[in-house]
């Protein structure tokens, strides 16, 4: 496992092309294109303001940069360096930017969510899009990147409207039962759009790709309801994650409940793995500190270094009650994500925030049970293998795949809290955020041991 | 001083006229009534008779000196004064007698009051017993009915108690369920009351850009810079928007559903093949694992398999045939899912009777003598395993001694010994084949001799058999012709020789004849053979295969042969 030398970044922007070949970071208002794997600059971009989003198109020629401050949004081309495009939303505002699926059109949502404007690249013409939806996730396009659907709320009714991105046709809109659309999500297969109600009330829906209703699902009533959810790879299993600390796994088949997971505080059951992660002793040996510290020292004199250590079972986590009298509770299933064969679903119970549930989906138990010393910040699947990367704020990462888990200390100077992380594309290469610097780590094969 | 006999005393329950009967009595008279009075109380029921008879009894004209006395006694002693008027004497105090009669009457009255007295209170004693019995037997009936009462006013108090925990607990469990849904209520108005609130920013922040926007006059311009256009992804021109591409999109649109539902069904195609086979699979095992129909005909008759598997082979073929065409209409699969769940049945009911007659054998009863107690079965596996064991032993001392025997370094006279010994086994072994051998030879030598006699015979017996012939023949030629010459050189020639010259000559004389054509047939074999008997041949035995080749004969040469030899 290697590190590369840290990088200057702020806002947490930093992202590697769709084809893998580029990485883009910020700094303040200048946009960094490097090459991933000598990490030379390539380009350098100046824009008009605090980047606040950047995205790459989906043929990695162009990024664009919002600067929602100021309402503009800079797209760069790579092929073209001289080339330019300002698109300035002025006095209607800017809250989001991003890509069409063919990247050449950029779709802006107004401030207060009055509009949502598709800009073309290609041709001077513009659409407008009326009445959006201000939730979690209003838009969504299909994985081909053919459909979009755009969630919508007229007259006090919520509405989802399916576009073909190839020119903006209107194919479908049709109204869903829910009292307040809280997010839209396409299955992987681009036939089944999951749309799932506010968290007052546990509901989700089930809409084929031509508008008809195939399935609502409600889990209980009354109490607070879902959280997140998530598709797997194969467009087979719709995980559900609710406030009552319950993921519920839909079938393709019959759209009926198969399985529940829960995620008790305490871990009975002898067959799952528990890694804990412990303190190792720290031991300085006193014959090799010199002056000036090198930068390994520093860092180990810093940071304590831990191992994972298989606890016994049965074991309990660390459990939070949350304040019970606030609005969007501490609760329940947070985050969900499949590993990219399938296999393994990683759940996130912020009940217990030290805590990752890793379950096998195969046998639909629970396998293994990350604990880590502090909360986690984010975890995310290798885009190749059933390997996850997780960080948790301070300076490691750690690396789980069924054969075991690793904690890695990233060797960078002074404080480097890791607060996000994201995957290369091609999956041996990672890129470890923190709140001023970035850096890569490349991995090789059988890197966990 | 009359005789008061007459006098007839009533019964004891009349006193007073006892007492009445008494007063008349002469004085001498009253002792006996007085005393038969007291009789009459201490006897139960003394007839009128024996009253009458007791007043006579006392006192008769011989013994009244005697009961006078008697009586003065009796009364002194019941501290009465004395009857005669002086301490002795003979003279009666008939004041003081009187006065005892007083006494006593006073006396008796008094006793019969008393009694009186007694007998009522007697029976007012009964009376009350019977009172109180019957109170008694009341206030127990009241008793047992109280306590019943008590125990059915318990009973009630604890069903009510019952009742009342209940009640409680139900009070708990809707207090705790009010409990819960207050909380839900709170979290839903704090989740409410925060969207609210956001809301009512949003909106107001709304308001403020309105009110900015009005009172803005220079409008940023809502626009887009591009230093030029970029090409479309795939390099096309941008076309119109028109029906044509609505259709289209549609079209591509279902298109893109079929495909997905398309790849489904097959996927489903596919595991419902597989589950298929795999059913089948299992079918076909568990008719192998269940115990055929012929070899127990007890257990067919108990379960019933027997009918039903012939059944089910039955389905069986025709199912095969079925999926082989790959059918899946609902009858099929309806049949395969029944089979299979009347075969896991069966195969149940078989492990489960196996599972009985295991734990039969166990507790001792062996009821079926094809299963062997597993005790039983470990002896024997014990008993076999330590055969094995002495097998390989010897074996391995046998294998030892060879291997002493062929490499050991011993001196030459033991090596000589040894080969000696080896020699002499081999000696001995070779001699007994030489007797069997020898044995064996003087057999044969016996049989080749008889052969040889047998053939001997037999060539004389042909040779006499020849002659016969011939004769006969020659006779029968004789015959034929009518002339007697003939047939005397016939004779004569016959009886010099009797080679097969003759024969020929024979031969050739019959055959100029025509006649005898009906005389050429066979002679019944009987003549022959007595013919034949008689006359044996000389000739040598290597003669005798060459001489069978005459057809007519074949059959009783070798009848004669057989006889020969037997």
């Amino acid at each position: 496992m290697n590190f590369s030398e840290g990088f200057k970044l702020s806002g947490l922007l930093c992202k590697f092309s769709p084809d893998g070949k580029r990485l883009a970071s910020c700094v303040q208002y200048r946009l960094i294109v490097r090459d991933v794997n000598t990490l030379q600059i390539l380009q350098l971009y100046t824009c008009l303001d605090q980047i606040q989003y950047v995205e790459w198109s989906s043929d990695s020629l162009f990024i664009l940069c919002a600067m929602y401050k100021r309402g503009i949004v800079q797209v760069w081309s790579l092929e073209q360096p001289d080339w330019h495009c300002k698109i300035d939303e002025g006095s209607a505002g800017l809250v989001a930017s991003c890509w069409s699926p063919d990247g050449r059109h950029i779709l802006n949502t107004t401030e207060f969510h009055l509009r949502i404007t598709v800009w073309s690249l290609c041709t001077k013409s513009v659409s407008y899009i009326k009445y959006p939806k201000a939730c979690q996730q209003g838009i969504a396009f299909t994985k081909d990147g053919h459909y979009m659907a755009l969630a919508e709320r007229r007259d006090c009714k919520d509405f989802i409207s399916l576009f073909v991105c190839s020119d903006w046709q209107l194919l479908r809109h049709f109204d869903t039962e829910t009292q307040d659309l809280a997010g839209i999500e396409w299955a992987p297969n681009g036939c089944v759009l999951a749309v799932w109600d506010t968290c007052l009330e546990y509901k989700i829906l089930l809409y084929s790709l031509d508008g008809r209703l195939l399935s609502t699902y409600r889990a209980y009533e009354w109490s607070l309801g879902i959280k997140s959810i998530a598709w797997s790879p194969s467009s087979q299993f719709l995980a559900i994650g609710s406030y009552d600390e319950k993921v519920r796994i839909l079938n393709h088949v019959t759209w009926k409940k198969i399985t529940e997971f829960e995620h008790p505080p305490i871990i009975a059951n002898p067959k799952i793995i528990v890694y804990k992660e412990v303190e190792k002793s720290a031991t300085v040996e006193t014959q090799k500190l010199s002056f000036p510290p090198t930068r390994e020292l520093a860092s180990s004199l810093f940071s304590i270094p831990s191992k994972y250590d298989i606890s016994q079972v049965p074991m309990s986590l660390q459990y939070i009650k949350p304040v019970a009298d606030r609005a969007n509770p501490r609760i329940g299933i947070g985050t969900l994500a499949f590993s990219p064969d399938n296999c393994f679903l990683a759940t996130k119970n912020d009940n217990t925030p030290n805590a990752i549930w890793i379950w096998d989906i195969q046998k639909l138990k629970l396998f293994v049970v990350l604990e880590q010393l502090c909360t986690v910040n984010s975890f995310q699947w290798d885009p190749r293998q059933p390997r996850l990367a997780i960080c948790t704020g301070n300076s490691k990462v750690y690396l789980w795949s069924p054969a075991g888990c690793v904690s890695v200390q990233v060797p960078m100077e002074g404080d480097f809290q890791v607060l996000s992380l994201c995957w290369h594309s091609g999956g041996d290469t990672m890129a470890l955020l923190s709140k001023d610097n970035f850096c890569l780590c490349y991995l090789e094969r059988e890197e966990v041991k | 001083m009359g005789d008061w006999k007459t006098i007839t005393v009533p019964a004891p329950s009349s006193v007073l006229d006892s007492k009445n009967t008494s007063q008349y009595t002469s004085e001498k008279k009253m002792s006996p009534s007085s005393l038969n009075m007291q009789q009459v109380l201490r006897l139960p029921l003394p007839s009128s008779k024996s009253t009458h008879s007791f007043f006579s009894a006392f006192c008769t004209e011989e013994n009244v000196e005697q009961s006078i006395s008697y009586l003065n006694r009796e009364l002194t002693t019941l501290g009465f004064p004395s009857l005669y008027a002086e301490s002795k004497g003979k003279e009666l105090n008939l004041i003081s007698i009187l006065n005892c009669m007083n006494e006593l009457l006073v006396l008796q009255r008094k006793n019969l009051r008393a009694q009186e007295d007694v007998e009522m209170q007697h029976l007012k004693l009964g009376s009350d017993m019977d009172h109180l019995q019957n109170c008694y037997a009341k206030l127990k009936e009241q008793l047992e009915a109280s306590k019943r009462e008590i125990v059915g006013l318990q009973e009630r108090d604890r069903q009510l108690q019952c009742k009342n925990r209940n009640l409680h607990q139900l009070l708990k469990n809707e207090k705790d369920e009010v409990q819960k849904l207050q909380n839900i209520i709170a979290s839903r108005a704090t989740q409410y009351n925060h969207d609210m609130k956001r809301k009512e920013r949003e909106y107001n922040k709304l308001k403020e850009r309105l009110h900015q926007l009005v009172m803005n006059k220079k409008d940023k311009k809502i626009a887009m810079e591009v230093l030029n256009y970029v090409g479309r992804v795939d390099g096309k021109r941008g076309g119109w928007r028109t029906d044509k591409t609505e259709a289209r999109n549609e079209e591509e649109m279902y298109k893109a559903l079929l495909r997905d539902y398309e790849q489904c069904q097959k996927q489903l195609l596919v595991e419902n093949a597989e589950l298929r086979k795999v059913l089948q699979q299992m079918k076909k095992e568990i008719i192998s694992l269940l115990p055929p129909q012929k070899q127990k005909p007890r257990e067919r008759s108990e379960d019933g398999i027997g009918p039903v598997l012939s059944d089910l082979e039955d389905d069986v073929g025709e199912l095969n045939k079925e999926n082989m065409w790959e059918l899946s209409c609902e009858t099929v699969r309806e049949q395969l899912t029944n089979s299979i769940r009347n075969q896991w049945r069966m195969l149940k009911n078989h492990v489960e009777k196996l599972d009985n007659q295991v734990s039969r054998v166990h507790s001792g009863a062996l009821t079926d003598k094809d299963v062997i107690s597993r005790e039983d079965h470990e002896l024997e596996t014990e008993k076999l395993e330590l055969e094995i064991q002495h097998c390989k032993e010897m074996i391995k001392t046998q294998q030892q001694l060879l291997q002493q025997q062929l490499m050991s370094p011993c001196d030459d006279d033991t090596t000589v010994l040894l080969q000696d010994c080896y020699l002499l086994e081999e000696r001995e072994r070779l001699q007994e084949e030489w007797k069997l051998f020898r044995e064996q030879k003087k057999n044969f030598e016996k049989e080749r001799r008889s052969f040889t006699e047998a053939a001997i015979r037999l060539g004389l017996e042909r040779q006499a058999f020849e002659e016969d012939r011939g004769t006969w023949l020659k006779q029968q030629f004789l015959s034929m012709t009518c002339d007697s010459k003939y047939l005397e050189n016939v004779k004569t020639q016959s009886a010099t020789s009797g080679s097969s010259d003759q024969d020929n000559h024979l031969m050739n004389t019959r055959s100029q004849q025509k006649k005898p054509r009906s005389l050429s047939s066979v002679p019944t074999s009987a003549e022959l053979c007595q013919t034949i008997q008689h006359t044996p041949y000389s000739s040598s035995p290597c003669a005798i295969s060459n001489k069978t080749t005459e057809e007519s004969k074949p059959n009783q040469w070798e009848e004669i042969y057989r006889e020969e030899t037997e």
